[in-house]
């Protein structure tokens, strides 16, 4: 045990900065993932396969390239990466905030369906109740859509997160792969089995990924069904 | 009280065309299944935007096509109870019910929780979740959401339909309760005869789309032609009666009606109280003169006033009994066989037993009618 407890400094940045990147890529994908899916699940519009084909285009790309479109749009020339730092100093490139973004985007497509297929599941005649009840569109969707599709967004949270925690291939083509700012989990144990005598500490990290994508893959089964005992859906 | 509607609405090759207006205190929309009914009420509830048309309650205008105005469900204040209770499965009874109080402005709340729970008998309820309640409770912690949100009209889209019969006796007299101890008016969905002769003050009576007839249940409940035909078989004329004294010894109960004292399966209800009956057409003998040695014992005497065609070998004789219409369905045989023709005087013959829970209920008040 205190083989493996026994880290280096970067090696634990490396775990400390693996599980930030991921919460935090999972928490800021949620506001868009869901408003997506309500779009996806219930919008009747013109460029609604588009908006789909785009949303799920993370998932058949090959990362690298995925991670190379971000440095084009997010990087410090790019469109979207020079407006984002100049009015809001949000600054993406080779910090860990654009591994965020890279694991977010890689992440996005599993949450959106995730909570999509949750969305399609509402009965929506609940909603129509609500509705002649008082309950104006937005105390609609807060009061009723959103309780009874917890289980899908805890699902497609608890996917982003492992996804993001094993996210590689974009995050070092977009942010490199830097310790201390960029260098995630994958990327630390992929530089330890480019060292020669390296393999102590990839397998210490692989162990400690497993570890910790067990134990949230865990806590959303329990999440789920402490959510599901308390519906009871009928 | 009033609730106009007039609409016109069309779905794929089904037209709505419909005009009609009640003051009633429970109004029932009363047809076949595919009759439009349910398409109106939930454009009452603003749940469906009609094509063209008015809809007006209490004077105020929710639906005006011409003038483009269509007031969203949420602000019209009509509570709805639907036919498969629709209760919010993540909250507790109790939050179910509250619901609608959040979005009620103070000053309109009227509805007072203990009394609501009270009037419905759901007290021991309300810390269960809605999965754990039976059909009948599920329907009536559903009627007590609509409630208290203090609505200015409450739509019923048969809460019944759904419920076995044990579920549906148990259910009746709770709005039975609400129809006479609340003001809040009531539009009422239903095909079924029993529910409607028992709870209607007044019926709007509807066939693919159309209204084929309107006014006072007991009026409107004598077309049986109009009946939906599955539904024929519980026609029959609807009398509003009153106790007069019950006859112990026998264990039957004396109602009071136009047409003459009317004996009946006894009743846990004190004299002078209100009696709705409805005496099936199928039930009433007619006898050309006064029977004798024969064991029914409610033998009216009376007129021939209508004489109308039935389904298959029968046909419908309306009697005019002393100002009340009893109705009769009898065959084409025994009618030639009695030589009845209008205006022929006979007697109608009801046995006793013929009258159950399902055509006997506690009536509307009287004095209150009309």
């Amino acid at each position: 045990m205190n083989w493996l407890l026994d880290l280096t400094p970067d090696e634990w940045n490396a775990v400390r900065l693996s599980i930030k990147v991921a919460t935090v890529a999972m928490l800021a994908s949620l506001p868009p993932g869901i408003a997506i899916a309500l779009l996806l699940a219930r919008g009747q519009f013109w460029g609604k396969t588009l908006l789909n084909g785009v949303v799920h285009l993370p998932l058949i790309l090959p990362p690298v390239v995925t991670g190379y479109l971000l440095l084009l749009t997010f990087g410090k020339r790019g469109p979207a990466g020079a407006f984002l730092a100049e009015y809001f100093g949000l600054v993406f490139s080779f910090r860990w905030t654009g591994a965020a973004l890279a694991c977010g985007v890689m992440g996005f497509p599993l949450m959106v369906r995730a909570i999509r297929l949750s969305i399609e599941a509402v009965d929506r005649k609940m909603e129509a109740a609500a509705g002649t009840l008082g309950a104006n569109p937005l105390w609609v969707f807060g009061t009723i859509t959103l309780p009874l599709i917890l289980p899908g967004l805890i699902a497609g949270s608890i996917l982003a997160f492992a996804k993001a925690m094993g996210e590689f291939g974009a995050t070092i083509t977009f942010v490199s792969n830097i310790p201390n700012e960029t260098q995630t989990l994958p990327s630390a144990i992929y530089t330890f089995t480019q060292v020669p005598g390296g393999d102590e500490g990839a397998l210490r990290l692989t162990l400690i990924s497993i570890v910790i994508s067990m134990a949230a893959l865990v806590a959303s089964e329990v999440l789920a069904r402490r959510v599901g005992r308390r519906m009871d859906v009928e | 009280m009033s609730v106009l509607v007039d609409i016109g609405h069309r779905l794929g090759d089904f037209a709505i065309d419909v005009r009609f207006e009640s003051a009633g205190r429970l109004t029932a929309l009363f047809g076949a299944s595919g009759s439009g009914k349910t398409t109106l009420i939930n454009m009452i509830a603003g749940l469906i935007r009609p094509d063209k048309g008015r809809i007006e309650v209490e004077g105020r205008v929710l639906v005006d096509t011409d003038a483009g105005i269509f007031v969203p469900k949420h602000k019209r204040r009509i509570g709805m109870v639907f036919q498969d209770a629709r209760l919010f499965p993540h909250m507790s009874v109790m939050s179910n019910l509250r619901y609608g109080r959040w979005f009620t402005p103070a000053k309109e709340r009227y509805a007072d929780m203990e009394a609501v729970v009270e009037l419905l008998g759901i007290g021991p309820l309300l810390g269960r979740r809605p999965a754990k309640l039976s059909g009948g409770e599920k329907q009536r912690v559903a009627i007590g959401r609509a409630l208290l949100a203090s609505p200015g009209l409450l739509l019923m889209d048969e809460p019944l339909a759904s419920l076995d019969e044990a579920r549906k006796a148990e259910i009746l007299p709770y709005i039975e309760r609400l129809r006479d101890e609340t003001k809040i008016p009531i539009v009422y969905v239903s095909h079924s005869v029993a529910e409607v002769a028992r709870l209607a003050s007044d019926v709007v009576m509807l066939a693919q789309g159309k209204v084929v007839a309107s006014g006072p249940t007991e009026a409107v409940m004598q077309r049986l032609d109009l009946l939906p035909v599955e539904e024929r078989g519980e026609g029959g004329a609807v009398l509003d009666t009153k106790v007069l004294r019950h006859d112990e010894a026998f264990g039957m109960t004396v109602l009071g009606s136009a047409a003459g004292e009317i004996r009946v399966p006894r009743l846990a209800m004190k004299p002078g109280a209100p009696v709705r009956i409805r005496i099936r057409a199928r039930d009433v003998m007619i006898a050309t003169e006064k029977p004798t040695g024969l064991s029914a014992l409610n033998i009216l005497p009376g007129v021939i006033v209508a004489i109308n065609p039935g389904e298959g070998p029968t046909v419908e004789i309306g009697i005019d009994c002393h100002g009340a219409t009893v109705l009769a369905r009898i065959t084409e045989q025994s009618r030639q066989a009695l030589r009845l023709r209008l205006g022929g005087k006979i007697f109608a013959v009801v046995k006793t037993v013929s009258f159950d829970r399902a055509n006997t209920s506690a009536g509307l008040p009287v004095e209150a009618d009309g």
